[in-house]
């Protein structure tokens, strides 16, 4: 029997009498109270940010090319998915290797329910989250009752296990050749090609950009909002200290296998939108090389947060293009499959290689630790610490 | 009946070099308590440094142990440039080196040498020992042979060796194995150098007759995880058994799964051995023989 105490009604902290003062309130960075700490957007900045990131939002397209709009994309896809696997192994502490499977599971969702059953966009996409959700709830269990790389390698038996349905239920997935992913649809109207179903004068790049960025907006809000509330604390808590986190009263299974049902949503809704951008998918492009492709793009942007998650992405996929564009220019690298010298292709993975270990080395906190060392530098300037 | 006797010969060799490969796992995490990731690429890498030496005039057995030698440094070399910097840090970490590692290493194998299929060069190639109506490759007996060797060897070390039982003691508990007076950082060099021998060797059975050599065996070697989770990460004996049991698995299911349940599909052989081990852990989260571990608050 448990007893129930009377609980003293919430103390809302007295406001400082700084707060009064208005124009120090609205100072990036002056915390008064508990609820300027938990605010999403603080002071004049923050807001300025939010309206200067609109504005981009419509103004991207429009200036910024193909080439550059399709790594936006490519990015916008994989910082969903980047973020989802943020708060399973940077929040929680839980590693995965397995969250290629998760992309996979969604992006094969999403194609038959989309391709063979026909359903619009604002079903198959929620449905391949969820459907990445159930089973990630299966293979929570695992967490719990697993302990750091035990887990890991679990959940790269996942991958493998994953790659052997994805090959052989042919009726869904369309064995080896592949199988074709729906654009987002709703009633005729086609976000991948605004052009023939609004008549505007977009290309399939710009459409797929205005369509999939407030997504990804919408997922990085919802994980901060998770990281700065009660389940983030208790992730943290876990990542932490497990057993400390338990004694105070955190409920190690509950939120544990919590982590691993958002991060699976993420990854899954993440594959559905990667299938419909890429029109194709195949197993292959599920396999082991995929979901450390995630990893490296949270230890590149950061472990531990939301915003890292996406520049992390942005990193991971812009860098082999960039060396793509710059191979010509290279020594000892040749461009065609047949030539001799490096190829691209071995060169970008030898790079991704060297970059997780760098990174690691000597970055650990990955480019979200770069920029608040800069914002430091540059607050507290001329007084270095 | 001699099929089946065949299939589990060829099954008993396979375990054995992911026995050998799952040993590499075990050493290093039993010192360092680190799962080395590039193991399977530390033993690509040594198969084709034995090519290579083999492809001079050296002989066979002397490119095997100049092999050998060459990749204990580069596991030295490896511990001491990089995972050095790395002592204190989170596991999740040091894990994620070696797998930055292991790209690095496939990648400049493949930049190497190159894609093409190459054979290994072995002296035995393709002899057959008669037994029953088919006979049975040279090769699996070699390596039968030659992983009981090592694997008895290995045991000695670890009983009767002061290296050895300096390495266990590191593994039990870094600190006191400091107070006592032992080096703990050159027992992660020796352990990293070790596998790194263990390795090439691991890399000549692994791609002898029948199979070859190419860039992807890195992958056939992370077969070799399951063997090491079956047996538990922090014991050898069971990392030998877990790699028989593997073998076993994988080979009979091969040979058996397409006519006993072909709507398993292709290549279930591949997802098979996984599923066995996620199996063992939901009913033993340490593996058969790994040591429990205790949370103490």
């Amino acid at each position: 029997m448990t007893l129930q105490l009377p609980r003293p009604a919430p103390r809302r902290s007295a406001p400082s009498p700084l707060a009064t003062l208005p124009l120090l309130r609205r100072i990036d960075g002056l915390r008064t109270g508990y609820a300027d700490e938990l605010a999403l957007f603080r002071g004049v900045g923050g807001w300025t940010i939010v309206a200067g990131l609109a504005l981009l939002y419509l103004a991207t397209p429009l200036v910024v090319d193909d080439f550059w709009l399709s790594v936006m994309n490519f990015t916008a896809i994989a910082g969903i998915a980047a973020i989802g696997l943020n708060l399973l192994t940077g929040f929680t502490g839980q590693v995965s290797l397995g969250h290629g499977f998760f992309l996979g599971l969604g992006a094969y969702t999403a194609g038959y329910l989309g391709g063979d059953l026909h359903l619009p966009v604002l079903v198959w996409l929620p449905a391949a989250g969820l459907v990445g959700a159930l089973v990630g709830l299966l293979a929570g269990p695992f967490a719990l009752r697993l302990r750091g790389l035990y887990l890991a390698i679990v959940t790269l038996g996942l991958v493998f296990v994953g790659e052997h349905l994805f090959l052989n239920l042919r009726q869904i997935t369309g064995g080896p050749q592949g199988r074709v992913v729906p654009s987002p649809l709703i009633d005729g109207l086609n976000f991948a090609d605004l052009h023939s179903s609004l008549g505007l004068p977009l290309s399939r790049e710009q459409s797929f950009f205005l369509f999939v960025f407030p997504i990804l907006a919408l997922a990085a809000i919802a994980a901060k909002n998770i990281a700065r509330s009660r389940p983030g604390r208790a992730f943290q808590a876990i990542r932490d200290r497990e057993i400390a986190a338990a004694i105070i009263g955190v409920d190690r299974a509950r939120y544990k296998v919590a982590a691993f049902v958002v991060s699976s949503f993420y990854a899954a809704a993440a594959g559905a939108l990667y299938g419909s951008y890429l029109r194709h998918i195949t197993p292959g492009q599920f396999d082991l090389l995929s979901s450390i492709q995630f990893v490296a793009m949270i230890i590149v942007g950061g472990v531990g947060t939301v915003y890292g998650s996406i520049a992390g992405a942005f990193f991971v996929v812009l860098v082999p293009r960039v060396v793509e564009g710059l191979s010509p220019a290279i020594p000892f690298v040749s461009h065609s499959a047949g030539g001799s010298g490096v190829s691209v292709f071995v060169l970008n993975q030898l790079l991704f290689g060297v970059l997780i270990v760098l990174f690691l080395v000597f970055e650990p906190l990955g480019l979200a630790g770069i920029w608040a060392r800069l914002r430091t530098y540059v607050r507290t300037w001329p007084f270095s610490y | 009946m001699s099929d089946f006797l065949q299939l589990v010969i060829q099954g008993v060799a396979l375990g054995s070099v992911y026995a050998l490969i799952a040993l590499g796992f075990v050493i290093v995490y039993k010192s360092t308590e680190v799962i080395n990731f590039a193991q399977g690429e530390l033993v690509l890498l040594g198969a084709y440094l034995v090519y290579a030496l083999n492809q001079t005039a050296l002989p066979f057995p002397a490119s095997v142990a100049l092999a050998v030698a060459i990749m204990a440094g580069v596991g030295w070399g490896i511990e001491r440039t990089i995972l050095r910097r790395m002592v204190g840090k989170p596991t999740f970490a040091v894990v994620m080196i070696t797998i930055g590692l292991a790209i690095m290493i496939r990648q400049l194998v493949s930049a190497v040498w190159g894609f093409d299929d190459r054979l290994l060069g072995e002296p035995w190639a393709a002899a057959r020992i008669p037994l029953g109506d088919l006979g049975i490759n040279v090769t699996s007996v070699i390596t039968i042979a030659a992983a009981s060797v090592i694997l008895a060897l290995f045991f000695v070390f670890f009983r009767f060796t002061r290296a050895g039982v300096g390495m266990r003691a590191t593994a039990l508990d870094q600190e006191a194995a400091l107070a006592v007076g032992i080096p703990v950082h050159s027992v992660f060099a020796q352990a990293w150098m070790i596998a790194g021998a263990i390795a090439a060797i691991a890399g000549v059975f692994l791609t002898a007759f029948p199979a070859t050599l190419h860039p992807a065996v890195g992958f056939t070697a992370l077969r070799a995880f399951p063997a090491a989770i079956l047996g538990g990460l922090d014991s050898p004996g069971g990392a030998v058994l877990g790699g028989v049991v593997v073998g076993l698995v994988e080979v009979l299911v091969q040979g058996y799964q397409p006519q006993v349940a072909p709507w398993l599909g292709n290549n279930f052989h591949v997802a098979a051995t996984y599923l066995l081990m996620i199996g063992v852990l939901v009913v033993r989260p340490y593996g058969l023989f790994g040591t429990r571990e205790v949370e103490r608050v």
